[in-house]
């Protein structure tokens, strides 16, 4: 009995001490492609333990507060009130340091039966805000419009709010879906739908061209016109991680993570490498 | 063995008022003192989560939450003219915390808040609602005509510049998915009851009872998956409305969830209707169906209207049916708009919001709303059934 409890305090005390693992917790729209980056790290690195969990951007920065986590995932910026709770646990009363890991282009779905081929972001704000209700206001045919949003706990949904709603509400009236795919199961089987979602599940539905302004041309969301920039719609996803502990394993594989090795996994889970000017630095 | 006159008088009181016949054995006595903490834990597991949904919750009903956009910032510079109280409401920390921080972290989270305000788009800055604290309890419960709104309305936007948490919205969309799933559930369930219990064959009755019991055990995922799939485009199909998912299709899925809960705890109360009743009106003519519908359905109503009590609790605190199904926070008494309910918003917004923040604390007071519903249908439901046992066991 002696003997056993000596193992297993032997063993819980070796894998504490274990000098590289690395927890990291956050987002769920990043999480598939976290999985992926640490499955194919630990591979090539076997001194190094990764483990990765979702739960939300919040959850993750409510982990990295309570220094249950070392690297938080996020589909959003870091909130004045998350910092300031950062702030005062991390040592010296540093911030979590930001790094950009991947870029989103988000795009605007609808039925494929639809006629309609592009908006302008301003348009589409219309459409999600409720002011323009019906198809025939943009162009295409009498029909009422049914709006699809994300929840509102969801990094898309913030994001859409502040720069495409420009921080207006959605309508009352929007269906919040508890994801991306159940937004493009919904407008595939609703022909009067409008969602919003990465540009890379759209699945069956169309993907609509996005006009920055009025008068500007039609983009159609591909890899290319998002990392140049040109399609309207796109944002950052984020890696925050405490500035005391972004030493030694922890640096390295975020170094590893904005690399063009690591950047090459990030197409297969549906978002683009960073530009090459972005990989160095913060 | 002879008996001992004095057995009465060396009957002892066990611990924690457990009484033993003889003494007992160490093994037996440990096992019991186990069995009783057990029993123990569970009702210090309830109240443990009382305490704590109400820790969380308690800072919104006493005012203490702030989300007004635009606050004055304070100078980061002249952090050492201002009082304590002031700097812990306005860093949002405790007392402790500011004793024990050392100044340059206190100097951080001041150019955080100042940064923060510069952060504000413009369009902002001069709207009139930026300056109100959303978390009031007028702008939870009444209509307020917010910025780009035309009338005063009820909003649940939580997220956001401007943070709406009107909770009304909320409350009518449980209600209206609840009474749906009821008014569907109810009649279904209470009718299986009536057939199961006395008009049915003993050879159906093997069968039909576990297989309704045997509803509950799909997982509630599952219902809902069905519903947001199948049910809705059929549903869509046959009336025809606009919203396809929607609180009628989430009532109906809801309802599967509950019948068997209805159905259990009704046939229960009918087949304990004392078979005396069933004999006399049977040996005084009444055919079988006057007999369940006239003497044992009487007989057991309180019984019944219990199962509905407790179907209602269950219904109210279903989650991932609605969840799945409808979650639009519109306020409409309309069956075939969405509906968003509190189970729904605390499941899908708990993950991102700020732990500790106004958001957060408003999930909780809904969880402590819900959970206070809850309780009372459960006690309503448990006192009904009590007093119907003991009337009919001829107690009073």
């Amino acid at each position: 009995m002696k003997k056993l409890i000596t193992i297993l305090a032997a063993t819980v005390f070796a894998a504490s001490a274990f000098a590289g693992n690395i927890t990291v917790k956050g987002s769920d729209t990043l999480l598939i492609l976290a999985q992926k980056w640490a499955e194919t790290y630990m591979t090539s690195n076997t001194t190094v333990k990764i483990s990765v969990s979702g739960g939300g951007s919040g959850i993750g920065f409510a982990a990295l507060q309570s220094q249950t986590t070392d690297l938080c995932d996020a589909s959003r910026k870091i909130k004045p009130a998350e910092q300031m709770k950062c702030a005062a646990v991390f040592e010296g009363g540093k911030r979590p340091t930001e790094y950009k890991v991947a870029l989103d282009g988000l795009s605007v779905y609808v039925n494929p039966e639809n006629s309609l081929k592009e908006l302008s972001v301003a348009q589409v704000g219309d459409i999600f805000t409720g002011k323009i209700k019906n198809w025939k206001e943009v162009g295409g045919p009498d029909a009422p419009i049914t709006v699809y949003s994300r929840e509102n706990s969801s990094g898309t949904y913030e994001f859409f709010k502040e720069h495409v709603l420009k921080g207006k509400d959605f309508a009352a009236s929007a269906q919040t879906m508890p994801g991306t795919a159940a937004i493009v199961q919904a407008v595939v089987k609703d022909k009067n739908g409008i969602g919003y979602g990465g540009a890379a599940y759209g699945g069956s539905s169309k993907l609509l061209a996005i006009k920055k302004t009025d008068t500007s041309p039609a983009i159609a969301p591909t890899e290319e016109t998002v990392m140049n920039g040109t399609y309207p719609i796109w944002r950052h996803l984020f890696v925050y991680v405490d500035p005391a502990k972004d030493k030694g394993d922890i640096a390295a594989y975020l170094t590893w993570i904005r690399s063009d090795d690591g950047q090459k996994y990030v197409k297969d889970v549906g978002y683009y490498p960073l530009p090459k000017n972005l990989r160095s630095g913060n | 063995m002879t008996p001992n006159p004095n057995n009465e008088s060396r009957r002892s009181h066990g611990w924690m008022g457990i009484h033993r016949g003889h003494k007992a054995r160490p093994g037996e006595w440990l096992a019991e003192k186990f069995i009783f903490l057990v029993s123990l834990s569970a009702i210090l597991m309830v109240l443990l989560i009382f305490l704590f949904v109400a820790r969380e919750a308690l800072p919104v009903f006493f005012g203490q939450t702030n989300t007004a956009l635009v606050q004055k910032p304070i100078p980061p510079d002249e952090m050492d003219k201002h009082s304590a109280a002031e700097l812990e409401a306005y860093l949002e920390i405790t007392p402790d915390q500011l004793a024990k921080l050392p100044k340059s972290t206190l100097r951080t989270m001041m150019d955080i808040k100042v940064e923060a305000q510069n952060d504000i788009p413009e369009d902002f800055r001069n709207d009139p609602d930026a300056s109100i604290n959303t978390t009031e309890w007028k702008y939870l419960i009444a209509p307020h005509k917010w910025t780009d709104y035309d009338k005063p309305e009820y909003i649940w936007q939580p997220v956001g510049q401007i943070k709406k948490f009107n909770i009304i919205p909320l409350i009518v969309g449980t209600l209206k998915v609840t009474l749906i799933g009821l008014l569907f559930a109810v009649p279904l369930a209470v009718g299986a009851a009536i057939y199961v219990s006395q008009l049915a064959r003993p050879r159906v009755r093997e069968i039909l009872k576990p297989a309704i019991e045997l509803l509950s055990g799909i997982p509630s995922v599952v219902v809902g998956f069905f519903a947001l799939l199948v049910m809705a485009t059929v549903l869509q199909s046959i009336f025809h409305y606009q919203t396809r998912l929607n609180a009628f299709v989430a009532g109906l899925a809801l309802g599967f969830a509950v019948i068997p809960v209805i159905f259990s705890i009704a046939e229960d109360a009918l087949t304990s209707v004392p078979r005396a009743y069933t004999q006399a009106a049977l040996a005084l003519g009444a055919s079988r169906w006057q007999t369940a519908w006239q003497i044992v359905l009487p007989a057991a109503l309180p019984g019944v209207f219990a199962a509905a009590v407790l179907g209602f609790g269950r219904a109210i605190g279903e989650t991932m049916i609605v969840l799945m199904v409808c979650s639009a926070s519109v306020l409409s008494w309309s069956v075939f708009d969405s509906a968003r309910s509190i189970t729904t918003t605390i499941a899908a917004e708990m993950a991102e919001a700020v732990s500790g923040g106004p958001h957060y604390r408003i999930l909780f007071m809904l969880g402590a709303l819900l959970f206070a519903a809850t309780f009372v249908s459960n006690m309503i439901g448990d006192f009904v059934i009590h007093r119907f046992k003991n009337k009919l066991e001829g107690k009073r």
